[in-house]
């Protein structure tokens, strides 16, 4: 049948020449652009000591962020636990005393709050859902480690640096 | 047979035995490095400064793995298997000359460990002993994959053999020797009479067969269909584990070694290089001798390296294919050069 579009190419396999079926001279070709391959810089990134740089939108490891005088943003709503389509986060809240005013924004406050890096996906829907603009995936690549206790993050690890201590 | 024979002997034995362990050993290395920088990549760089501690700790990995031997499998052929294809890569090495005798307080010490008037012969029997290391170790296993494997290593092995042998033959006729320490003297120097010393400017072709036929039997590739993972899962190891299976990877480092070595030594003049004899009028015998065995060793790596650069390029061939080449290919065209070499040497000698 013929082709109406006249697009297919069809495949013509023609026995191997002479020259074809000695390999060397493909051979020899072949190791030209390999052994060419061995001047030429190498891709590879040296990962823990050089990092590559990542793009704008790209999605790290989670922060908790203070606001201008250094006070704890986030409420404890819940509504990033809730979005998180992984389950990964949890929380406890607790009331602020009056003598914590300076510590935490609103009158409720996370007393714990936790993400477990293992089943976090870093879809970035916890950032989207938070309505105090406390949470936000600016970190780092989450580093390896040994056990699976180590990669539930606590706040400690998740709470922005003091303003004081950031300067 | 005086004791300072036997001692002189047995640290030479101990030495070689040694630095060919040890060149093994850091091929493994040399192979994950070259591979690396072929395909732009930077290769194993964390264990010591630019990864040079990377053998070790894979001895290391390898002797601390748990040893499996199957239920099934014949336990002391298992166990055989490993141990005779390293041996038989071992062995190799004894009738290798590493250099010119040195002088060690008035006494002349031969670098060699025998020079025996069949040396030649004696490499092709020990290559061709170490296909039963293959052989047994995958027929022990009672693995179908494993026994396929060796299959194809022995029948690869004995064709390839034939042509290996068909164009030494051709290289004899010009040598008139089968000591590889006469074949080395005779390319003394590197040019005499308008022509290199080189066997390899004699005889191109027939290193050339002799190389292809090299790489066959030490199975590397392109020619490494016993070991082809797609295939045959692991080739003719898949049921080996911890050092067993270090012994088979490190036979073939081992064969790989020797049969470079025994290139340098028949076709690229062995431990011979350009000016030696002004050398040794301007140096000594021993400094003389020492460079003659770096100018070896010289040549053993370029040839480990140009192993490892072709692995990295060619394509396995297909099992149909090797055969062609092997039978269809490279036998008439040895025979063809034997022919040719016969002819010239006539000529030459009678007009």
């Amino acid at each position: 049948m013929e082709s109406l579009s006249n697009k297919k190419k069809v495949l013509e396999q023609k026995p191997l020449s002479f020259m074809e079926r000695m390999y060397l001279p493909a051979i020899a070709k072949g190791m030209g652009i390999t052994i060419s391959h061995l001047f030429k810089k190498e891709a590879t990134v040296r990962y823990p000591e050089v990092e590559r740089e990542f793009s704008t939108n790209f999605r790290g490891m989670h922060s908790l962020k203070r606001d201008e005088n250094g006070k704890e943003r986030c409420t404890a709503c819940g509504l990033c636990a809730l979005s998180c389509p992984a389950e990964a986060i949890t929380m406890i809240a607790a009331e602020r005393k009056p003598e914590e005013k300076h510590l935490y924004r609103e009158e409720k406050y996370a007393a714990t709050y936790e993400i477990n890096m293992l089943r976090c996906i870093f879809c970035g829907l916890c950032e989207e859902a938070c309505p105090k603009e406390a949470i936000y995936l600016d970190g780092p690549i989450v580093p390896a480690d040994y056990l699976r206790k180590d990669f539930i993050y606590g706040k400690d690890k998740l709470v922005e640096a003091p303003l004081e201590m950031k300067k | 047979m005086d004791s300072a024979f036997v001692i002189e002997k047995f640290i030479l034995v101990a030495v070689i035995f040694g630095i060919s362990l040890v060149i093994a050993m850091y091929s493994t290395y040399a192979e994950r490095k070259v591979a690396a920088y072929l395909q732009d990549r930077l290769g194993p760089d964390r264990a010591g400064p630019f990864g040079i501690l990377q053998p070790l700790a894979d001895g290391v990995k390898m002797f601390m793995k748990e040893e499996i031997i199957p239920a099934s499998s014949n336990r002391w052929l298992f166990i055989v298997g490993p141990g005779l294809a390293l041996l038989c890569a071992c062995i190799g090495t004894a009738v290798i000359p590493w250099g010119s005798p040195i002088e060690i307080g008035g006494k002349i010490v031969p670098l060699q460990v025998a020079d025996i008037n069949v040396g030649v012969l004696y490499i092709f029997g020990v290559v061709s002993l170490g296909v039963y290391g293959v052989m047994i170790g995958g027929w022990a296993s009672n693995n179908k994959y494993s026994l396929l494997s060796a299959i194809r290593a022995a029948s690869q092995n004995i064709s390839y053999e034939i042509a290996m042998g068909l164009s030494i033959i051709a290289l004899l006729l010009v040598t008139n020797s089968l000591s590889l320490k006469e074949i080395v003297d005779k390319q003394h120097g590197f040019w005499e009479n308008g022509w290199f010393t080189w066997y390899f400017f004699k005889q191109p072709l027939g290193f050339l067969i002799f190389m292809v036929c090299s790489f066959a039997e030490t199975n590397r590739a392109p020619f490494d269909l016993p070991e082809c993972e797609t295939e045959l899962i692991g080739g003719y190891h898949t049921e080996y584990s911890s050092m067993k299976l270090g012994f088979y990877l490190f036979a073939e480092y081992i064969n790989m070694f020797v049969s470079s070595a025994v290139m340098a030594t028949l076709y690229f003049g062995g431990f011979n290089y350009p000016f030696m004899d002004s050398a040794v009028t301007h140096l000594g015998q021993n400094w003389a001798s020492i460079i003659g065995v770096a100018a070896l060793f010289g040549k053993i790596v370029f040839f480990i390296f140009f192993f490892m650069w072709v692995r990295w390029t060619i394509p396995r061939f297909r099992y149909d294919q090797l055969m062609n080449l092997g039978w269809k290919g490279l036998i008439p065209l040895a025979i063809a050069n034997i022919i040719i070499t016969g002819v010239v040497i006539a000529i030459i000698e009678k007009f």
